[in-house]
Order: structure tokens, then C-alpha cells, then sequence
């Protein structure tokens, strides 16, 4: 038996968790495919005023357009910029199409590209080959994407080329999900995207979770498990700290906020002003959580369906 | 015969569930295509497992999904993959019979820009990129695109920028994709096909009261009209009822 006395813990606090791992120009990924996206430790990244950030993020979409226009960001890398079907980003079409206020360096990638970066991230491994590219323009806007040829000869003899992308390893991952015990151990369901490849690929992870749970529950479903406490530098309890996107079984997407999010990162004035609302002026989460308002949260709460469980069974000698 | 009332919308969904008759594995955008793919299975093909660029697979939504990966896409579903399974094994690994995409700019040959209008570098618009459209067009046995505003602005001689390659041009360079690309291309104006990779996409369908010169002119290419061409039918009182009554009881996507 492990005694609970001697093992450490790695629950913190947001504050204290984003002041430790995250630093000026540091790489930084953000995952999370539409569900379960970390708004709240974007949202203090933004507040602790961190620069020249690589941000790593598939779909760049609500929390990029924020981060960025808080100017934290100076390279992005991703695979999709855009706001859902819901509209636009206002600021990083600014920065791309007029450099307005400044240039924002683009390594753009398909889908599939930016996996294969975590994939070899997370193995270390020194390049990761996928069917992709060939006649794409991509590979002439993004130098990282090259190819190399096969060892291995066709029945013919000759051989294929194919090509390969970098690994990517954050110095920092993010991730929500919905709940961890004080270990660290990561259960999350429903949409699991690649947040498990890109927590392996960095040198340190951050994950906020709707609650923290007792050992037992983990422990009473492990497979539920996508990320093991070994993975994990630091588990943060953050109700409500994906929203504006969802948490599968604890609140529903906020598809107003997103359709709002055109207007207001249209227009600088009022993207200011939302950055020191519900940001600058707010002191951490829980804040931005109250003023969201009880009809809001209300409008977002989900039903049940619970899944039954399932017997993995015990030794009985 | 009574002539029912339809909008462009209904007319471009029936249109494509009708394509899907006995197509077994399809990837799904929102939108149309969910709307077509729900059509098929309740009439031309009811064995059609959606697949969804989340993960989600065998999807049965209490409700119209907002996005790919909407909470109602998972509850109820068959299953949910990670995305290196996703695009790893199910796209990559072939799996897919045919995949829907749609595009700003389309060619001839079915290359697909999602990218930028202009110089990438500077572009006069930029619009989300590949997502995963690229990998969809590369890997999916086929692909269909909906383009709802079929002009010479969207259907172009060269796009400004190729985020997903036909198989034409990838295999060229040297690619060993056995993909057809873009087989089908649903707009107000019918349907332009190509049944294999070397084809330019032809006019092989138009809708009821559209002038085959409007499309031909509409077209920034010089667009070929099939020698049997036809008139595609207008959507039946049982494809309208169903879409009406039980895919989109709202018009959460068919407003007419």
C-alpha cells in the first residue's frame, strides 16, 4: 500500500500552477477539440500578462483570438483558425490579413499534421510520417513539413517518398477535463480529442478539471483513466473552466458566446472592453463563473445519462 | 402533378442523399450534410454509419447537432474515438467510403482551397484552413462537396491556394493515394460529377428551370456539359415530408 501520508499531491491553485509553468516565450499548447477547451487558464495566462508565447493549438478559435488580442502571443501554430460555424475571429484576422497592430507568425498545418506532431512529441521521436501533402501548397508556406524517402523498396524496386512532420514538445500542456483524484489521474469522457498525446509530448502539463474526486472513484473504473498521474504537473479544480465550450455530462456549450464572439472580435473597442471585464477586472475564475449569472449557467446545464457500469471483476482465492 | 414548393437548401439535400444510395461509411460536416446523410438512411441507404471529424461514430442525436462536436453527437452514439484513431486509422487507414467537404474556391480537377483569398502571405481574407479537409480528400474513397453559391468567384480556373489536393495533382507528386477526389459537387444550379482521378468535373445534372448557359457562365472555367445530361428531379413529397417533419422539425438548417 502506498501510504497517502508520503505521496504528493498535485492539486494547486490556477494562479499558482499557470506562475509556475508557464513563462515569457515559452511553447505553449492548448488542446481540446471543441469539448472541454481550458478557457479558464487561458483566461490567467492572460491575466498574469505572459509574452511571445508559441501557442500550439489545433483549433485555433475564442481563446486564441483572446489570448492574442491581450498580446501574448507572438507564433501560432495550428491546423483550423476559425470560430466554429459560428463566425469569425476578429483578431487573428486582423493580425494575418492587415499585420494590425503587429504580425503574427502563422505555421499552419492540416488536422492530421498537427496529430502526427503529438504523436511523435509524445514519443520522442524525430519526425512522424503521414500520407498527407502531396500537390498541397502547404508544404511550400511551412518549411517544417518535408519529406523523406522510404527504406523500404516497392515490388519494383523503387522507393516512395513521404512526408513527415516535426514533433512538437510543449514546454507546457493545458487540458481540461471533467474530474482527476489528488494524484493527478486524469478521467475524462465523451469527446477525448488528443489531449492525452499532447500531455506526453510536454515537459510539463497543467489540467484543470470540473472537480476533484476521491482516489476511490478513479480507481473504481481505471480505463476511464486517459492521462496517469506520472504525466502530470499540476490537477486544478475549475467549475465551469471550459466554457465557453462544454463539458460532456456537467454543462452544455455555450453556442451564444460563440455567436457573439463575431461582433465582439470585430470590433476592437469592444474586445477591449471584454478583456477587461470579464479578465483584467476579475480575480480568478470563480468570478468570471458568478458573473456569467445563474440564468446562463442555468441555460447550459445538461440532463443525465448515465452509463451503466461496468465489472472488472475481483480475485475470490 | 402538383408542384410543391422547396427551397435551395431542401433541393441540394435530397440531391445528395440520393447520391449516397448504397455508400456504407460517410464522413459528415454539419449542416447539409448531416442533413443528407439523415435523409439516406431513412431512403436510399439505411445502412450508412456517420462519421463525425470529433471522433464520434454511429451518432444517434436527440437533436440537430450545432456543431461536429456537439454534447448531442455523443450521448447515444456507437462510439467515440480519439483523433489519432479518427484521422490515424479510420481516414488515413481508408475506411471511409465517401467524405463530405465544402470549399471557398474549387477547380476543375476538384482541388479545394479553405485557406486564404489572395497571397497566403498576405491574404485579402483569411479563412480557417484544412481543419481536416485536407487529410478528408486524400484518404476518403471519395468526396463530395456542397457549394451553395455556385459563381465564377467559387469555381475557378486555378484557387488561389491548394490546402486540399486532388488526388490528380498528388499523385503526380508522388503520392500512392488510391482516392478519386471530388466525385460529386451539389449546387443551385445541379450537380457537376467525375467518376475517376484524371476527369475534369462536368455538368451531369441540373435542377428543374435552370439554363445550362447560367451554369456555363457561372463557372470560371470552361466548364463541359455532359452528353446525357439530366434533369435532376424535384424533391418528392415524401423526401420534403421527411426532412420537414423529422430531420429538421425547426429548420434549424432549412429555412426557407
Amino acid at each position: 500500500m502506498v501510504n497517502p501520508n508520503l505521496r504528493k499531491s498535485k492539486v494547486m491553485g490556477l494562479k499558482e500552477a499557470i506562475s509556475k509553468y508557464v513563462f515569457d516565450g515559452a511553447t505553449v499548447s492548448i488542446e481540446g477539440f471543441t469539448h472541454a477547451i481550458p478557457t479558464a487558464a487561458g483566461h490567467e495566462i492572460i491575466r498574469q500578462g505572459f509574452k511571445d508565447l508559441t501557442l500550439v493549438r489545433m483549433t485555433a478559435d475564442i481563446i486564441v483570438d483572446q489570448m492574442l488580442a491581450a498580446n501574448c502571443i507572438s507564433t501560432l501554430v495550428s491546423s483550423f483558425v476559425g470560430n466554429s460555424s459560428a463566425g469569425s475571429l476578429g483578431e487573428i484576422r486582423r493580425r494575418i490579413e492587415d499585420s494590425n497592430p503587429t504580425h503574427l507568425e502563422f505555421k499552419e498545418y492540416s488536422h492530421y499534421g498537427m496529430v502526427c506532431r503529438y504523436l511523435a512529441g509524445a514519443q520522442k521521436l524525430p519526425f512522424y510520417p503521414l500520407k498527407s501533402y502531396f500537390g498541397s501548397d502547404l508544404p511550400t508556406i511551412n518549411d517544417e513539413i518535408r519529406k523523406v524517402t522510404s527504406p523500404y523498396p516497392n515490388e519494383d524496386g523503387t522507393f516512395d517518398e513521404i512526408y513527415v512532420v516535426p514533433p512538437v514538445n510543449p514546454d507546457v500542456t493545458i487540458v481540461h477535463a471533467q474530474r482527476a483524484d489528488q494524484w493527478g489521474n486524469i478521467q475524462m469522457w465523451g469527446l477525448t480529442g488528443l489531449q492525452a498525446e499532447a500531455v506526453f509530448a510536454a515537459e510539463h502539463s497543467i489540467v484543470t478539471v470540473e472537480e476533484i474526486v476521491s482516489d476511490d472513484l478513479v480507481r473504481s473504473d481505471p480505463n476511464r483513466t486517459i492521462i496517469p498521474s506520472h504525466a502530470v504537473s499540476a490537477v486544478v479544480e475549475v467549475p465551469f473552466g471550459a466554457h465557453p465550450s462544454f463539458t460532456q455530462g456537467y454543462y452544455d456549450r455555450d453556442n451564444d458566446f460563440y455567436r457573439d464572439w463575431s461582433a465582439i472580435s470585430g470590433d476592437k473597442e469592444l474586445l477591449e472592453k471584454w478583456l477587461a471585464k470579464w479578465i483584467y477586472e476579475t480575480t480568478d475564475h470563480s468570478q468570471y463563473v458568478e458573473m456569467m449569472g445563474e440564468a446562463t449557467r442555468d441555460r447550459l446545464k445538461v440532463g443525465d445519462a448515465f452509463s451503466t457500469p461496468i465489472n472488472y471483476g475481483s480475485r475470490i482465492q | 402533378m402538383e408542384t410543391l414548393a422547396f427551397s435551395v437548401d431542401e433541393l441540394l439535400t435530397v440531391t445528395a442523399a440520393r447520391e449516397l444510395a448504397g455508400k456504407n461509411v460517410v464522413f459528415a460536416g454539419i449542416g447539409l450534410p448531416t442533413l443528407a446523410v439523415s435523409l439516406a438512411q431513412e431512403t436510399t441507404a439505411p445502412n450508412i454509419e456517420v462519421i463525425y471529424e470529433s471522433g464520434v461514430c454511429g451518432a444517434h442525436p436527440s437533436a440537430l447537432p450545432a456543431t461536429i462536436a456537439d454534447s448531442v453527437l455523443i450521448t447515444d452514439s456507437e462510439a467515440v474515438l480519439n483523433l489519432a484513431s479518427l484521422f490515424g486509422y479510420v481516414l488515413q487507414g481508408g475506411r471511409i467510403d465517401v467524405g463530405f467537404l465544402g470549399a471557398a474556391q474549387i477547380d476543375k480537377f476538384g482541388n479545394l482551397n479553405s485557406s486564404v483569398i489572395g497571397e497566403w502571405g498576405t491574404p485579402s481574407k483569411r479563412l480557417p484552413g484544412s481543419g481536416g479537409a485536407h487529410e478528408v480528400l486524400a484518404n476518403a474513397k471519395e468526396t463530395f462537396v456542397i457549394m451553395r453559391r455556385h459563381s465564377e468567384r467559387s469555381f475557378v480556373e486555378k484557387v488561389d491556394f491548394v490546402t486540399s489536393a486532388a488526388p490528380d495533382m498528388a499523385r503526380a507528386a508522388g503520392s500512392r493515394s488510391k482516392a478519386k477526389g471530388v466525385t460529386r459537387v451539389f449546387t443551385q444550379f445541379g450537380v457537376l460529377a467525375r467518376e475517376d482521378v484524371g476527369q475534369e468535373l462536368q455538368l451531369t445534372g441540373i435542377h428543374a428551370g435552370i439554363d445550362v448557359d447560367t451554369v456555363i457562365k457561372s463557372t470560371g472555367w470552361n466548364l463541359k456539359v455532359h452528353p446525357d445530361l439530366e434533369v435532376i428531379a424535384n424533391p418528392s413529397a415524401e423526401e420534403l415530408e421527411l426532412l420537414r417533419t423529422e430531420i429538421d422539425p425547426t429548420g434549424m438548417y432549412l429555412r426557407s
